[in-house]
């Protein structure tokens, strides 16, 4: 991947999936603001959409893609971004909800169908999006994989868009923040996720003692430090958002009688 | 006129397991969150890695080190919903802190360190002072927690009880 004419061809590639990620979002909010019934987009998501959509590109184009290449500190801060915060961000955009609210109802339901079918609920379920996700990172690491990544253009290419997918996977499936074909319990989710987590941390510390191929040592320990409390800090958020959401729903059943005692 | 707010013993009867639970999960995972920020990082005692680890121990560490973070935000949770359901009982919540507190220590002091031997809490001293401190400290707040419980019942007991305000 030292070769400038790739350098090129993945800042050309993952900078316009990020653009036009963010201009289809942004035209989204535009129609849906149109409809008098329905409620403002909220400006939050809008932000939290752009900011993803800027934040995983970063790590594929300009001066982090490029010193990624060359070190594997870098490397991992750009996982971080890609595989973990920008999918986070993106999912806080509600997509799909902004998706079903402007297209026309015979396409609508036709992406709710799917939505409810047989290949998205399998993708969407916490244990193969947490197999995905963290497995993969298992097979990236600790195989020939990574070095390989780096002198295989198509191979990087689809590496990163994995590690991206998965994450996003992973996320939406912990946090139902879009309409999903279903939602596990709150205890079931707790779990996978608390394995999930533990399987990233686990790969962390072991990345410390046993570097991949090629990858000097300083680095390596530097990296496999910052995944580890880098990921905690994500995790942490998703875990608060996921508590939260058991709390409001909680709520929810909550019947409040009037306190006949004065205080 | 202001007067006290009644104490509401039926909804903190009825959520006392759940009081017990919030405390015990957030002891576990506040003694997690200080043995990592103040022995590992401020202190560097023991490191992010120590050479001894044998693969069990990395796995026992890390499913430990992911359940403290779900165990403290998830608990602090549960205080708000207790909260909001007038059932928060700080004795019996202060009781499972630290009995979740001491027990995870214990754990840490004796399998941890002694049994897998993942880490010692310091290197190249005589480390049975550590041990006692960090073992003895340990057995004490789960005693203290077990008494603060049987208090807790002890004023539960032939209390007055008042209506619940949230069904």
């Amino acid at each position: 991947m030292s070769h400038e004419s790739d350098v090129v061809v993945t800042d050309w590639l993952f900078g316009m999936l990020a653009f036009a990620a963010i201009a289809l979002y942004l035209y989204g909010v535009y129609r849906s603001d149109r409809e008098k019934h329905l409620r403002r987009w909220p400006r939050l998501r809008i932000v939290f959409w752009i900011s993803g959509a800027i934040i995983s590109a970063s790590a594929l184009i300009g001066p982090l893609a490029v010193l990624s290449h060359a070190y594997f500190t870098w490397h991992m801060a750009g996982h971080l971004f890609l595989g973990m915060l920008g999918p986070l961000l993106l999912a806080l955009g509600a997509p799909v909800t902004l998706l079903l609210r402007t297209l026309p109802v015979q396409q609508a339901r036709r992406v709710s169908r799917f939505l409810r079918g047989r290949f998205a609920r399998f993708y969407i379920h916490p244990v193969t999006a947490a197999v995905l996700n963290i497995g993969g990172l298992w097979l990236l690491y600790t195989t020939d994989l990574f070095a390989m990544m780096h002198d295989h253009l198509w191979l990087y290419i689809l590496v990163h868009i994995h590690v991206f997918t998965a994450g996003y996977l992973f996320t939406v499936s912990m946090l139902s923040i879009d309409p999903v074909s279903r939602r596990f319990s709150y205890p079931f989710r707790t779990v996978v996720f608390v394995l999930a987590l533990a399987g990233h941390g686990i790969l962390s510390k072991f990345l410390y003692a046993y570097p991949p191929h090629g990858v000097p040592v300083e680095e390596a320990r530097a990296g496999a430090m910052l995944m580890y409390y880098g990921g905690d800090a994500v995790d942490l958020i998703i875990i608060a958002l996921l508590f939260r959401s058991w709390y409001r729903s909680a709520g929810t059943r909550l019947t409040i009688v009037p306190n006949a005692t004065p205080l | 006129m202001q007067r006290k707010p009644v104490t509401n013993w039926a909804n903190r009867k009825k959520f006392q397991t759940k009081n017990l639970w919030a405390g015990i999960l957030f002891g576990l995972g506040f003694v997690a969150f200080v043995d990592e920020t103040v022995f590992h990082q401020l202190l560097h005692w023991h490191k992010f890695y120590d050479k001894s680890t044998v693969a069990l121990g990395l796995v026992s560490d890390g499913l430990f080190h992911a359940f403290s973070w779900f165990a403290t935000v998830g608990a602090l949770y549960l205080v708000a919903d207790l909260r909001r359901r007038d059932a928060l009982w700080h004795k019996v919540f202060w009781g499972g802190k630290l009995i979740g507190g001491g027990a995870f220590q214990l754990y840490d002091g004796t399998i941890q360190h002694k049994v897998m031997r993942i880490h010692q809490i310091r290197y190249d001293v005589d480390l049975v002072p550590y041990d006692v401190v960090w073992n003895g400290s340990a057995v004490v707040m789960i005693a203290a927690g077990l008494l603060l419980l049987r208090s807790a019942n002890q004023d539960a007991r032939g209390t007055k009880q008042v209506e619940p305000r949230v069904a």
